[in-house]
């Protein structure tokens, strides 16, 4: 039997980005919260001399324990879905901060477009623009009713950034001023500036100098020293949760944190839940923690999980088309330009989101009409700081290992420059988030089974934006130049991005979305669903300031539904 | 048995035939004849008559100190797992070469933990092989697999020169090593191109991770490719141009 324990006005389920946002402002407004996490607590010691390629950036240290819990996959419904044994094509966070402590730090909002690209797309294109296969949908919420929203999540981090015409517009200054330019990053904005295009830097999370944010929380000044991506900062220099909401949270004492839980279910009665089941997995104790509303923060993946596990809202049936859970689970299509130069660059120095970023082929923010594809995405160069055992760029036709590999190696590694874009990627009705029939995780219960494969549109995308690519790099004055058009099916082992989405998506209509645009389920009015799992649709920029801002929404209405419960839309 | 090798040469049989005969699958071309010469390696098994000049691996060098196996237990799959890494990794005009870096005995570390183990990994059941777009789907255990690996390595060398992998020369040991990364021998539970691409990993893992993993010898691997290791701060030369610093390790984070 689980202990049942004291009842919380609201319980969080995972405590990252969502989580600490969610936590922080509940627990400003006197709402008395448990944060259930199941990894462990993490503190800014955690991550003192942690410059470790191969622990952090190889092995993995801070992300999931795929021997624990992972999920299966298969490209289409006639293949047989197997584990994803090892991590590869995105890395699942876990422990106190979520992966927002060992994210880049890359901070583009989305488009006004993104949140109404259906009826942007009919008013602009027509109708018959939109496949028939592509669940494209309005987000139930414009950009206008978002902004505050994001400007509240650039506040709280501190994002250092620089103005552009071709991203969303903004109410308030960016708090920091941008990152400094690299000579690569001059090369690339340069060369894209003489092709006509508006390049920028790109907003980080990294920041360029201290600051304090309005909850009293400071951040500190990035050094540049090329360890953000899969690492911990040492500087507290990269805003995470744990330097910023999660101390807001503690400071008002009304947060109280319980590490290692490990939430199974939610209770629910067909209308509305009363807490959630969890392990303790250190000692295998089933617990009870009771609370007036609970708030789902568990990532995309484990969100849809416990909703379908805890048998909440309709899950989504590609063959009818009807039902939510699940639905509209979108990835994004990254690719890459490589260019060989006979000058050598300082990459070994560098920080997560220290980009020269380019939003003409974006968005909508190009004629659409004579192309194959709807959207864009960002196109960048990248300088996150070279680390030699993942990075080993040698020109075509080199041979992969022996002389040949080791003198190339050394001589091109800081003579490449790389230009990657960032791919929005449409909901297609094959593209979906299931229980698995057969694999367990070591509780016993089913892993979530994702069943995706890059479509036309993405293929047509990406084609398009590799040839983009290929021009700036042109104009950077590459010798070689190395480019990969066609993205072939999705494939699990690369890492690509962890920019999963979908599987909860809000909307305006309970018919076609799982939570409302406060992201409060249509199906159980004291339980909310947040983070990218809400996104009806992936944009060609980075998630988490959209996943920042839908939190702080969903805070207001959490806050309105504490005060005065019901329906919140 | 270099005899017996130019006796099936004589005999007009191509080196892919002859593997084929000796049993082992092998699909893509090997290639190339036989060449002459008294290349050996001497490195493997004299560690205790033989000095390394190389300053890295000096007596008195404490890294050194670490040099003993944790996970291989016999010498001879240590000897082919030590010549398998230095073809992939040689020593040449670019710089120290797989065993002077120490990158075999980084590998036995690594198999003797966690990574061996394949401990955070889902190793939970049933296996079915996948599409290549499932990732591994392998059941067989890291520790296992390079042991298989090196003795199937072994094996090729015994049955086609009739002589240890370590005693062959450079030419012959590389053509082995590409029927393997070309997926052309038989192994069990596992492609040969799948431990091939685990085992240039590793080596490039051995070569360039913090010397604190017993690879990377007094960071020669870092040397090599300019790379200045974990620095504190770069923010004096982010907006410059490319400058060549030499290389800290975690050590000295801790001096
Ligand atoms: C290497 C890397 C680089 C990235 N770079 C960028 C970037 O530059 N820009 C950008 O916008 N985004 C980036 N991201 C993505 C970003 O990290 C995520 O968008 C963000 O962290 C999502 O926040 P979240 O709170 O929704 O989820 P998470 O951070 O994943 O937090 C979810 C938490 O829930 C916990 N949890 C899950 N299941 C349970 C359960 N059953 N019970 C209890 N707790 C549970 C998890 O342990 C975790 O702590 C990057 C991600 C990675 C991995």
């Amino acid at each position: 039997m689980a202990t049942e324990l004291p009842r919380k006005e609201a319980a969080v389920i995972g405590v990252g980005w969502a989580g600490g946002i969610i936590a922080s402002e509940l627990t400003k407004a006197g709402i008395e919260v448990i944060g259930l996490e199941r990894g462990a607590e993490r503190t800014i010691d955690d991550f003192i001399m942690q410059k470790d390629e191969l622990k952090y950036a190889v092995r993995y240290d801070l992300m999931q324990d795929l021997s624990k819990e992972t999920l299966t996959f298969r490209n289409d419904r006639d293949m047989r879905a197997l584990p994803m044994r090892q991590l590869g094509s995105f890395l699942l966070g876990t422990g106190l901060g979520g992966a927002g402590v060992h994210w880049n730090g890359m901070c583009p909002r989305f488009f006004p477009y993104d949140f109404e690209i259906r009826s942007q797309t009919i008013d602009r294109y027509g109708e018959d623009k939109i496949p028939e296969d592509m669940s494209l949908q309005d987000w139930g919420i414009s950009y206008e009713e978002m902004e505050e929203h994001f400007a509240q999540f650039d506040e709280t981090i501190g994002t250092s950034g620089e103005d552009n015409e071709m991203s969303a517009p903004r109410s308030t200054e960016y708090p920091t001023p941008p990152m400094v330019e690299t000579p690569a990053i001059r090369l690339f904005k340069d060369a894209s500036s003489e092709l006509g295009l508006h390049p920028y830097q790109g907003p980080s999370a990294n920041l360029t100098e201290a600051y304090t944010n309005p909850d009293g929380q400071t951040i500190q000044q990035c050094q540049y020293c090329s360890f953000c991506e899969r690492f911990g900062c040492d500087y507290q220099a990269k805003s995470d949760p744990i330097i910023t909401v999660i101390p807001t949270a503690k400071e008002t004492g009304n947060f109280e944190l319980r590490t290692h839980a490990n939430v199974r279910s939610v209770s629910y009665d067909g209308e509305r839940t009363d807490g959630v089941y969890f392990i303790d997995t250190r000692t295998g104790e089933e617990f009870f923690q009771p609370a007036d509303m609970v708030i789902l923060t568990t990532y995309v993946m484990n969100n849809s999980r416990l909703l379908l596990q805890s048998d909440i809202g309709t899950p989504y049936d590609p063959d009818t088309r009807t039902g939510v859970i699940g639905k509209n689970y979108c990835y994004q299509i990254q690719t890459s330009v490589q260019g060989f130069f006979d000058k050598q660059f300082n990459m070994y120095a560098g920080a997560g989101a220290l980009t020269g970023h380019v939003d003409d082929y974006n968005g909508d923010n190009f004629d659409h009409s004579d192309l194959d594809f709807l959207h864009g995405g960002a196109i960048r160069l990248v300088q996150s700081g070279l680390r030699p055992i993942n990075t080993n760029p040698v020109p075509p036709g080199t041979k992969q290992w022996g002389s040949e590999f080791k003198e190339a190696n050394a001589h091109y590694l800081f003579r490449t420059l790389s230009i990657g874009a960032e791919g929005a990627s449409m909901p297609h009705i094959n593209n979906y988030l299931d229980l698995d029939p057969t694999y367990t995780d070591s509780l016993g219960d089913p892993l979530l089974r994702m069943t995706y494969n890059f479509t036309e549109q993405d293929r047509n995308l990406a084609a398009h934006q590799t040839e983009r690519m290929q021009e700036i790099m042109q104009e950077m004055g590459a010798g070689d130049i190395i480019a990969n058009p066609d993205i072939g099916d999705y494939n699990i082992r690369p890492y690509q991005s962890t920019h999963n989405t979908g599987g909860v998506i809000m909307g305006a209509d309970p018919e076609t979305s799982a939570v409302n645009n406060y992201l409060q389920m249509w199906d159980c009015e004291n339980l909310f669903v947040v983070g990218a799992s809400a996104f009806a649709h992936n944009s060609g920029n980075n998630p988490t300031p959209t996943v920042g801002a839908l939190s702080y929404r969903a805070a207001e209405g959490i806050k309105q539904y504490y005060e005065n419960p019901g329906p919140l839309a | 048995m270099a005899d017996e090798n130019e006796e099936q040469q004589t005999k007009g049989l191509s080196r892919r035939q002859f593997l084929k005969n000796s049993g082992y699958v092998v699909g893509g071309a090997v290639g190339g004849g036989l060449l002459g010469g008294v290349f050996t390696q001497n490195f493997v098994g004299t560690t205790s008559d033989q000095t390394n000049t190389d300053e890295g691996t000096e007596n008195e060098s404490p890294e050194q100190r670490t040099q003993a196996r944790m996970f291989f237990k016999r010498q001879e799959d240590f000897d082919v797992l030590s010549a398998a890494v230095e073809r992939i990794f040689p020593d040449d005009d670019t710089g120290p070469g797989a065993i002077s870096l120490g990158v075999p005995y980084y590998i036995d570390k690594q198999l003797a933990g966690e990574y061996g183990f394949n401990s955070r990994e889902y190793m939970q059941g049933p296996f079915f092989e996948g599409a290549p777009t499932q990732g591994p789907q392998s059941a067989l255990l890291r520790r296992d697999a390079f042991l298989h690996g090196v003795r199937s390595i072994q094996d090729i060398a015994e049955n086609q020169f009739n002589e240890s992998f370590f005693d062959l020369e450079a030419d012959d040991q590389d053509d082995i090593l590409e029927a393997f990364e070309d997926g052309d021998i038989d192994m069990t539970g596992i492609a040969s191109d799948e431990f091939f691409a685990m085992l240039r990993t590793a080596t490039i893992e051995g070569a360039y991770s913090d010397p604190v993993y017993g690879g990377n010898l007094n960071m020669e691997g870092w040397r090599q490719i300019q790379y200045p290791g974990p620095q504190m701060a770069y923010t004096d030369a982010i907006d410059g141009e490319f400058e060549e610093i030499d290389p800290i390790s975690l050590y000295d984070h801790h001096d």
